[in-house]
């Protein structure tokens, strides 16, 4: 059998002496590796940026609205009537062995005072809880805790973006701000979140505990009425029975006949945005398979040029088979050939997708996100293409009558 | 035993319609370290003999032996290993590879033996200085006149230490003077290392370098006589 280094320097000095023809050749492959890393990158940055908001509004949650209202045959919306309570959050939590952490909020707008600045911002009720939920860690300080939550403490956490805003460059922890004129001290600062998927700011937030929200701010329509229960599952296989539980419970407690709508709606976030990132991940695959397309075409022009060149070589063929070349040696010949062509064009196309890639988040914002898997695939794709295209030219190749392809002009 | 031992070979084409006879029953001794010429006009059935002899053809019947095993019911890569053990070839349009440096092309028998690269250049490059050629390497085929462009294939023929040299009209394409030096080139390689040659020629003064001339005719042999020097 023929080494493959010799076989190597055979192609290379092959493809040298029509450089134009590889050249132009390879393009082909260029292209479709080009584009089937720049799609990818395309599909993947769209992916991660859901699986990044997934992540910042915490995993396996549950949200528990309060029901419509129905008066008079007209139904109202989901949330307009107030059915829920700080006694249904408890609940839940005793009762529902799917659930890890349950958290009540109620939650409005103030005017929030520090010294000269002032901001208006979403002020929640609820209790440490949240934290554990939502999966947001504090930077500096502490929860509250449980004491501070039932005697309806005047403490707070406060956001990234409500610290920009009234403190500057101060240490917000120890300090007095007035929310609605009351006056809270800041007892610790949250982690940053960013936007949220529907382009809130999730940092633009205070945290107060739900009693002193239901007592001293927004007011209740009944004592421990919450406008919304969030909810984490123990586990991402656990959301479905922590929403029967939660169904169930409800139902129970707010004493809902059989044939009686549910008046509250049990939400899961985590699912929804699943969904989301299920259809980037088509769209991924989608823009995938019509780049892969093109590379198949350069595929198609490798081959031509292979078939091309075994016509143009009978007699070089002949003459190694006259001096000895088995039928796989002149095979691997054209098939390393052909292999060689659509690797180098990978390599190249590599290069072109990544930077083509970056151009194009640099040019409309898109991210895009080029990962170690795609490249892999595409130059192994490259790799296969140039096998699969090769191989009926070697195939061709290797069945030629010595005789005959010595007679060759 | 003899080296070749060839037993009522026939070999038939069949062309559209026609069948034609190519070798009607020809049998041969050649013995080691022989050197003959097969001469007879074209269309005689020598070509065919030749590719025969030289494992690139196979008879429709019949037995050749070589080196007393019968490969005339041998497959293509057993051929081809024959051929690269046993068998050089040189032709008359030398047949070298045009991108291929001298070395490169006096190792390709080497290369598909499967041998190390470095003793293959070593090996070529003996071969190039048994046939003159020391120095030359790295030069082209198309660097080289016509009769170094030969003695770089008779070199190759020769690098896989074959006991068969097979050429076929290896002078058609040179001057007188160059095919003078070409035949004293062959006839030494029997003569040193009793190599046997077999050549195809149709001018006389080449086949009198020979010691024995077989003609061939209509697919037989017509006469097998020994060459007598004057």
């Amino acid at each position: 059998m023929m080494d493959i280094p010799s076989t190597i320097k055979i192609s290379l000095r092959a493809l040298r002496a029509n450089k134009m023809r590889s050249a132009l050749t390879m393009l082909g492959i260029i292209i479709g590796v080009g584009a089937v890393i720049a799609m990818l990158a395309i599909g993947t940055g769209a992916s991660e940026r859901i699986e990044e908001q997934i992540s910042s509004m915490g995993s396996n949650l549950l949200m528990v609205l309060p029901g419509a209202t129905t008066s008079g045959g007209v139904r109202m919306g989901a949330g307009t009537q107030p059915t829920l309570s700080t006694g249904d959050a408890d609940a839940i939590r005793k009762d529902c062995p799917a659930v890890e952490y349950v958290a009540p909020v109620h939650n409005g707008v103030a005017q929030v005072v520090y010294g000269g600045q002032n901001w208006s911002t979403g002020v929640t009720g609820t209790t440490a809880s949240i934290l554990k939920v939502r999966d947001w860690p504090l930077v500096q300080g502490r929860p509250f805790t449980e004491d501070e939550t039932r005697s309806a403490a005047k403490v707070s956490l406060i956001g990234q973006t409500v610290v920009e805003s009234l403190f500057g460059g101060i240490n917000p922890v120890g300090r007095i701000i007035m929310i609605k004129k009351i006056p809270f001290m800041v007892v610790g600062t949250l982690d940053r979140k960013g936007q949220s998927m529907l382009g809130q700011d999730q940092d633009d937030i205070i945290l107060i505990p739900v009693t002193t929200a239901q007592k001293k701010l927004f007011g209740a329509s009944f004592p421990g009425m919450v406008r919304i229960i969030m909810v984490k599952a123990k586990s991402a296989g656990d959301m479905d029975a922590a929403e029967k539980q939660i169904v169930e419970l409800l139902r129970q407690r707010h004493r809902i006949g059989q044939r009686q709508d549910d008046d509250f709606t049990v939400r899961n976030l985590t699912q929804m945005m699943r969904a989301a990132e299920q259809s980037a991940k088509v769209m991924t695959l989608l823009l995938g398979a019509i780049a892969s397309v093109s590379l198949i075409v350069g595929g198609i022009g490798i081959m031509n040029i292979m078939l091309v060149s075994v016509t143009e070589r009978t007699r070089e063929i002949g003459i190694r088979m006259a001096v000895g070349a088995r039928t796989w040696d002149i095979r691997m010949q054209f098939i390393i050939e052909a292999l060689t062509l659509s690797l180098i064009g990978g390599v190249v196309g590599i290069v072109i997708g990544i930077s083509g890639s970056g151009a194009l988040s640099a040019l409309s914002g898109w991210a895009t996100a080029v990962s170690l898997p795609s490249i892999a695939l595409a130059f192994g794709f490259s790799g296969a293409v140039g096998i699969f295209f090769g191989f009926y030219p070697a195939y061709k190749a290797s069945l030629l009558d010595p005789i005959e392809a010595l007679r060759h002009e | 035993m003899a080296l070749i031992e060839v037993r009522d070979i026939n070999k038939r084409y069949s062309v559209g319609d026609v069948e034609i006879n190519a070798l009607n029953g020809v049998s041969l001794d050649i013995e080691k370290g022989e050197f003959i010429a097969v001469m007879g006009p074209s269309g005689s059935g020598k070509s065919t003999f030749m590719n025969i002899l030289g494992c690139l053809d196979r008879p429709t019947s019949g037995r050749y032996l070589l080196e007393g095993s019968d490969v005339a019911g041998l497959g293509r890569d057993e051929l081809a290993a024959i051929r690269n053990r046993k068998l050089g070839f040189v032709f008359q349009g030398f047949n070298l590879l045009p991108r291929a440096s001298a070395l490169e092309n006096v190792e390709l028998p080497l290369v598909y033996n499967g041998l190390p690269a470095k003793e293959r250049g070593e090996r070529a490059a003996e071969a190039l200085k048994t046939v003159g050629l020391g120095g030359r390497e790295k030069h082209r085929p198309n660097q080289m006149s016509g009769g170094q462009q030969q003695r770089v294939a008779i070199a190759r023929a020769l690098v896989n230490n074959a006991s068969i040299i097979l050429a076929d009209e290896p002078t058609g394409n040179l001057d007188t003077l160059t095919s003078a030096g070409i035949m004293e080139l062959v006839a030494r390689l029997n003569m040193e290392s009793n190599i046997t040659v077999i050549l195809v020629t149709h001018e006389s003064d080449i086949a009198a370098y020979s010691k024995r001339i077989i003609r061939f005719l209509d697919g037989r042999i017509l006469s097998d006589a020994g060459v007598v020097t004057t």
